[in-house]
């Protein structure tokens, strides 16, 4: 029995190996990145011929991996949760369509925002698009599940969607590795012509393909080792745990058995039965999920009228952030241990810009630029720089979403409030920047756009940037005068330099494009010492 | 045997490989392990923090209870002091750094922050950078706190040495017997103790 230490990312990665994978397709994001660089350093799948390279964004890689599942062989995909809105199109679709080859689409939520801008929980896209979703509550479950992920897939010829949290991402633990290794699949086409042509006609027939698919798919549910039902002596109460939930519920029964029977749920959709036993057997049920209230909602209902239902709705658990064994321990009303309170004097230390970071030099000459003007003019993006809106600099005034820099600027500059200056950086550009610029160029804009190029996708840990050495011929390619595309690199000794060619640029009438290029600190410390490693290995 | 730790400490101090070395000493002992970890944006220069847990038995969750955790180790004092709702208020103890790593304008004055850590029953606090530097080792911070809370963590520090050698073999004998001996001379502080 081989017994591996893994995050939950890379178990999750190794059971693709593992279970026959071809290719693994996805845009880097906390918490999810792990999962493609583990394919990346793995040997073996080096050895297998597994392809693992960064796509574009989510959208290109999902589509990506649709088309390997097309050819027939088995394609993975992964996105933290925003990406999946990026996604959205394909993924919908791509439950009409179904699949060929098996196809799962991990979506690493990220609840309490540790390194995101809002929290969504991914089971609601993947109940509106009808297709199963599992939930792993540990790393070895995140092992198996990819193995039976890629058999649903296939059993039911649809892509599927593991779904897991932070805490499951990110946390490491002994996973068990199987030695019964699946081969890849030969290149087949589908036996249906039809399948991937969602002309209305055919669509409509395979929508109600996938209607006729929910029955069989709750069978899998009800009979899926995942889900469980335990027998408690104490039916005044039911806990339905789902994914995650469940650890933390065990949490508070170490030293006792949990007197109230328990509804184990890491298979979806949601086994009516099982629940519906428990709702007969119980006298009021307490809802965990780590998320949303997806599985509360429902149970509740629109008039709520049944028996208690507790959970994220009715202040027995937060609406908002992340469960832990104390929040859970408190909702069943037990007794919970505390520790000391966190001293007064202990103050936030907030991420900040490294020492010597490239976009400190941009900031402080944006800034100085700037300050010519009214307030509120720099509209920024996501990624290390959006920490330029904490002090000291204080130089951006909106992020959003992936590329929106670009076109927020440009809505703006349209409404008359001139001059609008978007900030993104070069990995950003490429994801969803370039059709923004595309905007703009068409309408003639005026705006001046920055695009940071530190030459890696820096804050997700330093991830090849699919924009290196190609942003001037972007920007030339979608139109932008050549003249108004100005390299300059982000340095003290440069700094009135800096400050002049961005004046300039921010005073043309039109489209301009500005490129302040640095490596990136951290990684060029670790591309260095990884170099030094070589050699010595060498030696 | 259970024993549930908090490594923590600011990006780039070494909290996570010491969490590393734990982890890869326990599941040489065949025990359950779970750790869970900050990674992404509060990686820059933000603080970060490890839950280990260690137990012979099976491991519910990833993140430590409040009030349950054995040792807080850390390379800061204040980061210390944050993760102080963790901590087994009786039998706790907090093994730290003394110096502070000022990157925050209202960094709290030292003598307050030292102060508050001692409020705690079981705590030793040492410069640990000075032994680490006196070793001509000036990384190795994080390896002088691990030798020091050895003591504490139910691991034979056998099986640490061999972790680190597990750890750090590929960057050569150097580093691992810099490590190993910063590991024992942490481990020193303690025994006087």
């Amino acid at each position: 029995m081989e017994k591996l230490l893994l995050l939950g990312d890379e178990a999750i990665a190794q059971a693709a190996i593992d279970a026959g994978l071809s290719g693994i397709f996805g845009y880097p994001g906390t918490p999810s990145t792990e999962i493609i660089e583990y394919i990346q350093a793995s040997k073996e799948a080096k050895g297998k011929n597994i392809r693992s390279s960064w796509a574009s964004n989510e959208k290109t890689a999902m589509e990506a991996a649709l088309g390997m599942s097309y050819a027939g062989k088995r394609a993975m995909f992964t996105c933290k949760h925003v990406g999946m809105n990026v996604a959205a199109d394909p993924f919908m679709n791509s439950a009409i369509t179904g699949v060929n080859g098996g196809l799962v689409y991990i979506s690493a939520d990220d609840p309490s925002m540790h390194s995101s801008q809002d929290e969504q929980d991914s089971r609601y896209y993947a109940l509106w698009a009808k297709i199963p979703i599992l939930e792993p509550s540990n790393q070895q479950e995140a092992y198996d599940m990819i193995h039976e992920a890629f058999e649903l897939s296939e059993k039911f010829r649809l892509p599927v969607m593991l779904r897991i949290t932070t805490r499951l991402a990110h946390s490491r633990a002994g996973v068990v590795i199987r030695k019964d290794k699946r081969e890849q699949n030969q290149i087949a086409i589908p036996e249906n012509p039809k399948q991937f042509i969602l002309l209305p006609v055919n669509a409509r027939r395979q929508y109600k393909e996938l209607l006729a698919k929910q029955d069989g798919l709750e069978l899998e549910s009800k009979n899926s080792s995942f889900n469980k039902y335990i027998d408690g002596e104490n039916k005044s109460l039911g806990v339905i745990a789902c994914g995650l939930a469940y650890n933390y519920l065990m949490e508070n029964f170490t030293q006792t058995k949990c007197p109230y029977p328990i509804l184990k749920i890491a298979q979806y959709p949601i086994p009516t039965e099982m629940v519906n036993k428990m709702y007969q057997e119980c006298d009021s049920i307490l809802v965990l999920e780590e998320g949303q209230p997806l599985f509360e909602e429902k149970l509740k209902g629109f008039l709520n009228n049944g028996k208690k239902i507790m959970g994220r709705l009715d202040g027995t658990l937060t609406v908002d952030g992340e469960l832990n064994p104390a929040k859970v321990g408190k909702a069943l009303g037990l007794e919970v241990s505390e520790g000391f309170e966190v001293p007064s004097i202990v103050a936030p230390r907030p991420p900040k810009l490294c020492e010597g970071c490239p976009h400190a030099d941009t900031y402080k000459a944006l800034n100085e630029v700037m300050a010519d003007f009214s307030k509120g003019r720099v509209f920024a993006d996501i990624g290390c720089y959006t920490l330029g809106a904490l002090p000291p600099y204080n130089a951006i005034n909106t992020t959003v979403d992936m590329g929106a820099s670009i076109t927020m600027a440009k809505g703006a500059s349209e409404a008359g409030f001139q001059p609008a200056v978007a900030v993104i950086g070069d990995s950003t550009f490429t994801h969803s920047g370039m059709t923004g610029l595309l905007d703009c160029v068409v309408d003639n804009t005026p705006v001046t756009i920055i695009i940071l190029d530190n030459s890696i996708t820096a804050m997700t840990g330093s991830q090849k940037s699919n924009a290196t050495g190609r942003i001037e011929s972007i920007c030339e390619g979608i139109g932008v005068a050549k003249e108004h595309i100005r390299v300059i690199t982000p340095l003290k000794k440069f700094h009135q330099e800096n400050v002049n060619v961005l004046k300039e640029e921010i005073a043309y009438q039109g489209v301009s494009v500005v490129i302040p290029r640095r490596e990136c600190l951290v990684w060029l410390n670790k591309k260095r010492k990884e170099e030094k490693q070589k050699q010595k290995q060498q030696e | 045997m259970k024993i549930d730790i908090i490594l923590c400490g600011v990006g780039g101090m070494g909290a996570l490989s010491t969490a590393a070395i734990i982890s890869q000493a326990a599941l040489d002992m065949g025990l359950y392990m779970k750790q869970a970890e900050t990674h992404g944006m509060a990686q820059r220069g933000g603080d970060v923090q490890s839950h280990l847990r260690l137990s012979d038995k099976e491991i519910a969750s990833d993140l430590i209870p409040d009030g349950q955790c054995d040792i807080i180790l850390s390379v800061e004092p204040m980061e210390a002091l944050r993760y102080l709702p963790y901590l087994n208020k009786e039998e706790g103890w907090v093994i730290t750094n003394e110096n502070p790593f000022i990157n925050i304008p209202n960094y709290p004055e030292k003598e307050e922050v030292l102060a508050e850590v001692k409020k705690v029953k079981n705590s030793i606090v040492f410069n640990a950078d000075k032994i680490a530097l006196d070793l001509g080792n000036p990384k190795g911070t994080n390896m002088v706190v691990l030798g020091a809370a050895s003591k504490y963590l139910k691991i034979d520090i056998e099986k640490l040495e061999k972790a680190i050698n597990d750890t750090f073999g590929r960057k050569g004998e150097e580093v691992v017997m810099a490590n190993i001996n910063a590991l024992r001379a942490g481990r020193e502080v303690a025994d006087k103790i």
